[in-house]
């Protein structure tokens, strides 16, 4: 009202989340896994960064990728960071794979009435060499998978995936079979096809494109010698090895 | 609950609030945190959870998670939907879909709606997935402590007790889960139907989500107590087709699990197209297109 009084009902509430746009994807292979996510940043229509990761590297073997309110997810990362090196000062060594999940899980469900609204897909290796992918929900369900897209192309790119790693209804020409894990030459190509096809059908999937590639060990690195922008993260040459190929994806 | 006993009580709504107003931070840093042991904060017995600083953190938890009423909020939680188990003499069947969805988007096609509570034990999961698969694990941990203090094994009666009790300490609080716990103790084959609301029910026969009503129509008119192994398993996974066929929120494929005297058993993973098609093994489908060949105006005869 002009004369400052207020005749209408006013009602605030507590709004604590946005949605930060982007995508993120991960599959795993035989004895490798490829976990990746575009850049960008954006809220609403409005593009807040071009450069703001979404997968971060937490162990030699374990990458993880958040998506959903990037400040819930870098708050969340840092303290899964934290947990994993108060693990390894107690125990001298790094965290498994599967205990990483299990470890995520506990977490976010310790927000079940206040929840992270963060998407999480983990990538690296088991302790038995094998590629592994396990993806989350806000609270902490959780599942392995072979393969997973998250966030806000998820609808674009799941159904590629599972057509291009799962064949999902196709029948194999008569005396063949299809693969279970596919070389890693194809997954990454699949994955930047993944990315390019998100960026040209939603808006809020650009600028820039990270991909982690964790190796079992004792791997060979062959394959990856063509790779362009291909940039080493491990320091150690024996053991699993972590590498990461950085692209440009458009900026319209 | 009576306001006297709830504001000293270790569990639920009431000590959640007053450990949410107690603690200064946003969090509490136990020592256990700093090793492995614990399962989330589970050092102090019962786990502590972050509660919002607003008058009503069950009322800011549906405004922004969705609760299959409202798929329009922003925090999609992936709800489960058809499973069942029944009781007969030769043990129990349990039969679940693996369809996950949020809102009418198929999250997932693989998920495992029973929970390995322990050798003996099975869960299953239906509503929040999260809630069913955390608080499930939870309970495999107190029925091992169990087995640890009184050197026998926890009677289904029991394990199902806990987790009913356990869930309605946070009634009100937005848990979602409708579980059915299913194991082979002293008394012989058990079944107890478990939810979030604090029902707790023993029973022969169960089926909860949204397809249960189609697998209740199946399960019913198949049932009875001297069924075969073969009949049992096969009338299971049928019940799970039917759902999974009428019901849109389930599909995918079936988990079979059948338990006996000395413990639960994987049976299989069935795709519930190939049942429609094919059926188990290949000896006929379940759809009726085979049914009516050559006799239908649909499908009329060449």
């Amino acid at each position: 009202m002009p004369d400052g009084s207020h005749e209408q009902p006013q009602q605030r509430q507590f709004n604590p989340y946005t949605e930060n746009g982007g995508t993120i994807l991960a599959i795993a292979g035989a004895d490798f896994t490829v976990i990746a996510g575009d850049t960008r940043q954006s809220e609403g229509y409005s593009i807040q960064t071009r450069y703001a990761p979404k997968v971060f590297r937490l162990t030699e073997r374990a990458v993880l990728a958040v998506n959903g309110f990037a400040a819930d997810g870098n708050m969340f990362v840092k303290k899964v960071k934290q947990r994993l090196e108060w693990y390894r000062h107690a125990h001298a060594k790094e965290m498994p794979l599967r205990a990483i999940a299990r470890l995520i899980q506990t977490m976010l469900y310790a927000q079940r009435f206040f929840p992270y609204y963060v998407y999480n897909i983990l990538g690296g290796i088991e302790e038995d060499g094998s590629g592994a992918v396990y993806s989350f929900d806000p609270v902490g369900s959780y599942e392995r998978e072979a393969c997973r897209a998250a966030g806000a192309a998820q609808s674009l790119v799941q159904p590629f995936l599972d057509n291009q790693i799962y064949f999902k209804n196709q029948t194999p020409a008569a005396g063949s079979s299809h693969p279970t894990h596919l070389p890693l030459n194809d997954v990454l190509s699949i994955v930047i096809d993944s990315f390019t096809s998100a960026t040209e059908r939603h808006i809020e999937v650009g600028d820039g494109l990270e991909i982690y590639v964790v190796l079992a060990k004792g791997r060979s690195t062959e394959d990856l010698a063509s790779i362009r922008g291909l940039q080493e993260l491990s320091a150690k040459d024996e053991g699993d090895r972590m590498f990461i190929i950085r692209r440009d994806l458009k900026k319209d | 609950m009576n306001v006297f006993a709830s504001r000293f009580s270790a569990t639920g709504y009431a000590s959640e609030l007053r450990k949410a107003r107690e603690i200064s931070g946003d969090e509490d840093v136990s020592d256990v945190m700093w090793g492995s042991e614990g399962f989330g904060n589970l050092a102090k017995e019962i786990p502590t959870f972050a509660i919002p600083s607003v008058p009503d953190p069950a009322a800011f938890l549906r405004l922004h998670t969705d609760d299959h009423a409202d798929p329009s909020c922003r925090i999609k939680i992936k709800h489960g939907t058809t499973t069942l188990a029944f009781r007969y003499k030769g043990g129990v069947i349990v039969a679940v879909d693996s369809r996950a969805t949020a809102g009418s988007y198929v999250a997932s096609g693989t998920v495992k709606k029973v929970i390995e509570i322990n050798p003996y034990l099975l869960g299953t999961m239906a509503g929040g997935a999260a809630d069913c698969q955390y608080w499930e694990t939870f309970l495999g941990i107190e029925c091992r402590l169990h087995e640890l203090r009184n050197r026998e094994r926890i009677s289904v009666a029991a394990a199902s007790k806990f987790l009913s009790n356990l869930v309605y300490s946070y009634k009100g609080m937005g848990l979602s889960m409708g579980t059915m716990i299913c194991g082979w103790d002293k008394t012989g084959p058990t079944i107890f139907y478990v939810d979030s609301d604090g029902t707790r029910l023993k029973g022969d026969l169960f089926s909860v989500g949204s397809g249960s009503t189609f697998a209740y129509g199946v399960l019913d008119q198949g049932y009875h107590w001297d069924l075969t192994d073969e009949e049992a398993l096969e009338l299971g996974r049928r019940s799970i087709y039917a759902a999974g066929h009428r019901d849109a929120f389930s599909g995918n494929t079936i988990n079979l699990y059948h338990v006996q005297e000395d413990g639960w058993k994987f049976i299989g993973n069935y795709d519930v197209s190939e049942m429609h098609y094919n059926g188990p093994g290949g000896k006929g489908g379940y759809g009726y297109d085979i049914r009516v060949e050559g006799r239908t105006s649909a499908n009329p005869p060449s």
